[in-house]
C-alpha cells in the first residue's frame, strides 16, 4: 500500500586500496571480493528499487499535474448529469459522497466483527479445529477477488428474504444493489485486514500482561475489555485504515451492487435510510465510466476524479504509518 | 496505612515465634559476619502465619515440577526461595495464588490454606485480592498511572467509584511503593513512560492497592539496575512488618539482604527450609552448602 520502495541491500564495499589490507580483516562479514553473479544480483535488485521508486513517483506525479490541470470547484460541488456534452455533464459530488458513505458503511461492518474475531483467535482459540477453521476462512476470504464477492453478493441479496435492503420492482423482483448491500460486501473485504493488523497486535502483548490482570483477580472478559483492547488500538486502527482504503479503492463491488447509478438514487423519501437502500456511484465507477473504456468518454473528468481518488487513498495510507509510528506502548522483554 | 511502621533500627527478635528458627545470635552479635547486612527484624510478636503449603506437588504434564513441599509465610517476615533455574520456584510461586491453575498442563496436589482455608475452596478473585504478585518483568497495563493503581480497585461493586472517589486509595498505595513524590504530578501520565524501576514499584504499588495480605514477587530485580534494586529491596524490608512477602530470586546476595527465612529448592525438592542466618551460613544439607558458597547454580 506504501509508496515506499522495498530497501535496497548494502552495495557491494569499495575496493580496498592496496595499502589498507587490515580493513577486510576487521569487517569479517564482507567477502573480501564479490563474485560476477553477486555483483550483478546486486544491481538487479538495486534497479529493482529504484525502478518502484520511479514508477510510484510517476504515477503521483502524473495524477497530480493532471488532477490540477482539470480538477475543479465546480467538478467537487456539481451533481453528475446525464449529457453527452461535457460541458453539461456536471460535477462529481455524488460520487464522493458514495466514496465516504460506503467506506463507512463498510468499515461500521468490518471493524467490529473483526476485532470480535481477532479476539476469540488470539484469546480462546478453543477448540483448536475451529480456530483453524475460521483461520483458513479469513484466509480465504481475503484470497477472493472483489469481483467474485460482487457476483456472490449480488446472487444473496437477490433473494426475497433480503429485499429489505434494495429496491423491490413491481412483480416482487428484489433488485438487490443498494448502499447496503455493497457496503455489507466491503465489509467482507476490509474484515481480513482488520483481523491480521489486531490480532497481529493482541500477540504482541507479552503473556505476563495478562496474568498480571488475573493476578488482581479479574477474569478474562474485564481483562480482554480493560487491558487487551486498549493496548492493540493502534493494530485495530491500523488495520481499519488499511480496510478503509480497500474499500475506497475497490471499483467491483461498486459496478455491480452498487449500481453505478450516475447520481444518488434513493429508494424511499425516508431521510437517510432511503438513500442506503438506493443505488449510486463512487469515485472508482465514475473514473471507469468517464475513462476512454466507459461510455461516458470524457478523460478529463475520469482524471479529476482519479485524483481525488489517490488523495483519499493516500491520506489514509498517511494515517497508517501515523498511527504505527505511535505505537510506542510497549513492554521491557 | 494504619498501621505504625517501626523506625528503622536494627533490631533482633527477642522472643521469635516458635516455627521461626531463631537466628544464631553469634552470627548478629558480634558482627563478623559483615557481609550479610540483615534487614531490621520486624517488631516481635508480628510473625503470625498467613500461608501454609502441606505436601505441594505440580507437574507438568509428567513433568514434576514441585514435589511435596511444605512451607508456611507470615506477616512479619520475608520469605526467599532460591535455587537454580528450573528448581521449581517460580511453579511454587504460582500455585499460592492458582496462577499455576492457568496451565492447562499442570497438575496441583497437596493442601494450601490461607489463614486456615484451603485455597481451592476460596473464590478465585478473592484469593488473588488478598494474595497479590509482581512479575519478573515491570508490566504495568497501558493507561495511566492512576489507572494502573485504580485497575484493582474498580468494578469491586456494581457501581463504578469514581476517580474522586478512587484519589486517597491511589495514593495511599504510591506512597506505600515509595513512589508517591517522584509521580504525584504526573498521575494522567502513560504508565509506560516511567522508567523500568518506577515500573516495577508501580507494579507493587498496583498490587498494594487492593490491600493484600501476602505479596508474591517472582524475580522482581532480575530486570532492574543496581539502584532501582537496592530502592526495591528497602521497599521489601518495610513492607513486611505489614504483609508477607515471598520473593523468588536467582541472587543469592540478595536473598542474604532482605530474607528472614529461606527455602532451597533443587530439582523440584525442597532441600533446606530456615532462618536466613542458618540457611546461609550453616546449611544442614550438602547441596545447599555447595549452592550458597557458589560451586554450582
Ligand atoms: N508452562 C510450563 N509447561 C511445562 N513445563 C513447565 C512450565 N513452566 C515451567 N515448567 C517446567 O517446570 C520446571 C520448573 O520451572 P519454574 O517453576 O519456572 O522454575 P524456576 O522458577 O525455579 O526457574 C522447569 O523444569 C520448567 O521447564
Ligand atoms: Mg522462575
Amino acid at each position: 500500500m506504501s509508496a515506499t520502495p522495498a530497501t535496497t541491500p548494502a552495495p557491494p564495499p569499495p575496493a580496498p586500496p592496496a595499502d589498507a589490507p587490515p580493513a577486510q580483516v576487521e569487517a569479517p562479514g564482507y567477502a573480501p571480493s564479490w563474485s560476477v553473479g553477486d555483483k550483478i544480483g546486486v544491481g538487479l535488485a538495486w534497479f529493482a528499487g529504484l525502478l518502484l521508486c520511479v514508477i510510484a513517483g510517476s504515477i503521483v506525479i502524473y495524477m497530480l499535474v493532471r488532477g490540477i490541470q482539470y480538477v475543479s470547484f465546480d467538478l467537487l460541488t456539481k451533481h453528475p448529469q446525464p449529457s453527452l456534452d461535457q460541458s453539461k455533464s456536471g460535477g462529481f459530488l455524488d460520487p464522493i459522497i458514495g466514496t465516504f458513505v460506503l467506506t463507512i458503511l463498510g468499515t461500521l461492518i468490518a471493524a467490529p466483527l473483526g476485532v470480535a474475531i481477532a479476539v476469540w483467535l488470539s484469546e480462546y482459540g478453543k477448540p483448536a479445529w475451529l480456530a483453524r477453521a475460521v483461520e483458513s476462512g479469513i484466509e480465504i476470504v481475503a484470497g477472493i477477488p472483489s469481483i467474485v464477492l460482487a457476483i456472490f453478493g449480488l446472487l444473496v441479496f437477490s433473494n426475497a428474504a433480503f429485499g429489505f435492503l434494495s429496491f423491490t420492482a413491481e412483480g416482487g423482483a428484489v433488485f438487490g444493489r443498494s448502499f447496503f448491500t455493497a457496503g455489507a460486501m466491503m465489509g467482507l473485504l476490509a474484515l481480513p485486514l482488520v483481523v491480521g493488523a489486531t490480532r497481529e497486535a493482541l500477540q504482541a502483548i507479552p503473556i505476563h500482561v495478562r496474568e498480571a490482570s488475573y493476578a488482581l483477580g479479574k477474569d478474562r472478559a474485564s481483562t480482554i475489555r480493560r487491558v487487551l483492547l486498549p493496548a492493540a488500538r493502534p493494530g485495530i486502527a491500523t488495520g481499519t485504515s488499511l480496510g478503509m482504503g480497500r474499500i475506497a479503492g475497490d471499483t467491483a463491488i461498486v459496478v455491480i451492487l452498487l449500481g453505478a447509478s450516475l447520481q444518488l438514487q434513493e429508494e424511499n423519501s425516508f431521510p437517510i435510510l432511503g438513500d442506503l437502500k438506493g443505488t449510486g456511484s463512487t469515485l472508482t465507477s465514475y473514473v471507469y465510466n468517464n475513462s476512454p473504456a466507459g461510455e461516458g468518454n470524457a478523460p478529463e473528468k475520469a482524471y479529476a476524479a482519479a485524483f481525488v481518488l489517490l488523495a483519499i487513498v493516500i491520506l489514509l495510507n498517511f494515517a497508517v504509518d501515523l498511527i504505527s509510528r505511535r505505537r510506542k506502548v510497549s513492554w521491557q522483554s | 496505612m494504619a498501621e505504625l511502621t517501626p523506625p528503622p533500627v536494627r533490631r533482633i527478635a527477642l522472643d521469635a515465634d516458635p516455627t521461626v528458627i531463631p537466628p544464631e545470635e553469634a552470627i548478629n552479635g558480634n558482627g563478623h559476619a559483615s557481609a550479610v547486612r540483615r534487614p531490621e527484624a520486624p517488631r516481635p510478636g508480628t510473625v503470625l502465619e498467613r500461608m501454609r503449603v502441606e505436601e505441594l506437588s505440580v507437574a507438568y504434564g509428567s513433568k514434576l515440577a514441585v514435589n511435596r513441599v511444605s512451607i508456611e509465610v507470615n506477616r512479619g517476615e520475608v520469605l526467599a526461595l532460591i535455587g537454580p533455574s528450573g528448581c521449581g520456584k517460580t511453579t511454587l510461586l504460582r500455585s499460592l495464588n492458582r496462577l499455576v491453575d492457568g496451565t492447562a498442563s499442570a497438575a496441583r496436589s497437596g493442601r494450601i490454606l490461607l489463614d486456615g482455608n484451603d485455597i481451592d475452596f476460596i473464590d478465585v478473585t478473592q484469593l488473588r485480592r488478598q494474595v497479590g504478585m509482581v512479575f519478573q518483568q515491570p508490566n504495568p497495563f497501558p493507561m495511566s498511572i492512576f489507572d494502573n493503581i485504580a485497575y484493582g480497585l474498580r468494578e469491586r461493586g456494581s457501581r463504578k467509584p469514581s476517580k474522586r472517589a478512587l484519589e486517597p486509595a491511589v495514593h495511599s498505595a504510591l506512597h506505600r511503593a515509595g513512589l508517591l513524590e517522584e509521580v504525584k504530578d504526573d498521575l494522567q501520565h502513560p504508565a509506560l513512560r516511567l522508567s523500568g524501576g518506577q515500573q516495577q514499584r508501580l507494579c507493587i504499588a498496583r498490587s498494594l492497592a487492593v490491600q493484600p495480605e501476602v505479596l508474591l514477587l517472582d524475580e522482581p530485580c532480575s530486570a532492574l539496575d543496581p539502584i532501582s534494586t537496592g530502592i526495591i529491596e528497602e521497599l521489601i524490608a518495610k513492607l513486611r512488618t505489614e504483609i508477607a512477602i515471598v520473593i523468588v530470586t536467582h541472587n543469592l546476595q540478595q536473598a542474604q539482604r532482605v530474607a528472614d527465612r529461606v527455602a532451597f529448592m533443587y530439582l523440584g525438592d525442597l532441600v533446606e527450609y530456615g532462618a536466613a542466618e542458618q540457611v546461609f551460613e550453616a546449611p544442614q544439607a550438602m547441596r545447599t552448602r555447595d549452592y550458597v558458597t557458589g560451586a554450582f547454580g
